[in-house]
């Protein structure tokens, strides 16, 4: 039995591929890729005569594959479905690190999910609160109620919009300007910083279209997402290539959380780094560009 | 657990493996084909005998075709054909108990 150390709420997440978690071919090396979370997919990825054997597979590929420091996040099945309290189950039992709530639409939903999660956590003597949520959205109401269910819990760490099914509410397709869920992924983001909890973006369909793919990454970058959801490993690379500060940003930071130091040990609150005006509210936003460097392999220091 | 109907669990895809089990009254017979046979025959058989075992399975026609399958993949199949056979498999599954 592989023990996975306790989840982070907060790490780095710019990469969330999907797999099959019924295709033992797919999960028993899913970490290889360097991808920063495997979703383990019990939901649309599986045909409805075989939910119950990904359960199997996926207890097993729990507790006996070591995936090492990749976070294991699970899409469990919708909450009108017969499927989403055995998953929820096995999820806690196999030690999880987080689970995905399929189409949620509200607070409630969370709530839900969430109870079933501490009935499962005592059913199987599981650290209470050990269990992380996400919450996908897929719906006009979920994007509308998207603040409610971000604040809705402590074990919160992410939303994401699910494209597919959102661009058939709205009856339109992918866009190349994105167009199509500007407002939409705006709508969320702004939720998810309200809320303090970070922010995903979905998935791209066309492998084939490598330019689309690419310019969808950089306006997810520019629009302040955390990450981006993968369908295929060959995709993370460049979302990493993107999500990476530059080397300037990093030596800014670096020069800014060293100036922070030395003034506030000297009692002075707001100083200038290269004639730039700098006080507590730049620190935060230094700290996570230095954590991101390190994990892209650019800063080896220790202000982080 | 007693073997009830015949039932299936997993595919013949690479990596994994096709569970057959049906009811049987000679204690445990074990038909196992695999493409890594002469590396890992003898473990793949332990594997599955000792995962009926837990199930408390005593009689059952139990047929495997291992596709170079994991531990882990073959317990899970096993244990998926065992469950269905009892018409068990969908909810309220001992995980951590008998299923480990």
């Amino acid at each position: 039995m592989i023990p996975r150390p306790r989840p982070e709420r907060f790490r780095l997440r710019r990469t969330m591929m999907f797999m099959n978690a019924q295709k033992p071919g797919l999960i028993k090396d899913a970490y290889i890729y360097g991808c920063d979370s495997i979703m383990l997919d019990l939901e649309d990825a599986v045909a409805e005569n075989q939910k119950d054997a990904a359960r199997f597979s996926l207890y097993h590929a729990l507790r006996s594959i070591d995936y090492g420091d990749t976070e294991v996040v699970v899409r469990i099945n919708g909450l009108d479905t017969p499927h989403w309290q055995e998953d929820v189950r096995v999820c806690v039992a196999g030690g999880a690190d987080g689970i995905r709530i399929a189409k949620c639409e509200s607070a409630q939903d969370v709530h839900t999910v969430e109870h079933a999660v501490e009935q499962a956590e005592r059913e199987f003597g599981v650290e209470p609160g050990r269990t992380l949520l996400m919450a996908a959205l897929e719906s006009p109401k979920g994007i509308l109620n998207a603040y409610e269910i971000c604040s809705a819990s402590e074990r919160m760490f992410g939303v994401a919009i699910s494209g597919g099914d959102f661009r058939k509410c709205m009856q339109t397709t992918p866009q190349r300007d994105g167009v199509d869920m500007l407002f939409a992924r705006g709508q969320m983001l702004l939720a998810a910083r309200a809320a303090g909890i970070q922010c995903f973006d979905t998935v791209f369909t066309d492998l084939d279209d490598q330019e689309g793919f690419e310019a969808e990454v950089r306006q997810n970058k520019a629009m302040g997402f955390d990450g981006k959801s993968l369908i295929n490993p060959k995709q993370i690379r460049f979302v990493h290539q993107v999500f990476a500060p530059t080397q300037k940003e990093v030596i800014q930071a670096e020069k800014i959380l060293l100036a922070y130091r030395e003034q506030s040990a000297a009692g002075v609150g707001v100083f200038t780094v290269d004639g730039k005006m700098i006080d507590v509210a730049f620190i935060p936003g230094a700290e996570r560009t230095l954590r991101l460097a390190r994990a892209c392999g650019m800063y080896e220091g220790d202000l982080v | 657990m007693e073997i009830l109907k015949p039932a299936i669990a997993g595919t013949l895809e690479s990596s994994d493996a096709q569970v057959t089990i049906e009811p049987g009254k000679a204690g445990i017979e074990l038909t196992l084909t695999s493409s890594v046979m002469n590396q890992y025959g003898r473990q793949i058989r332990a594997t599955i005998l000792e995962a009926l075992e837990r199930l408390d399975v005593s009689n059952a026609r139990v047929t495997v075709v291992d596709k170079g399958a994991l531990d882990c993949t073959l317990k899970a199949r096993v244990e998926c054909a065992v469950f269905r056979s009892c018409g068990q498999s969908a909810a309220n599954i001992p995980w951590g108990g008998v299923v480990r």
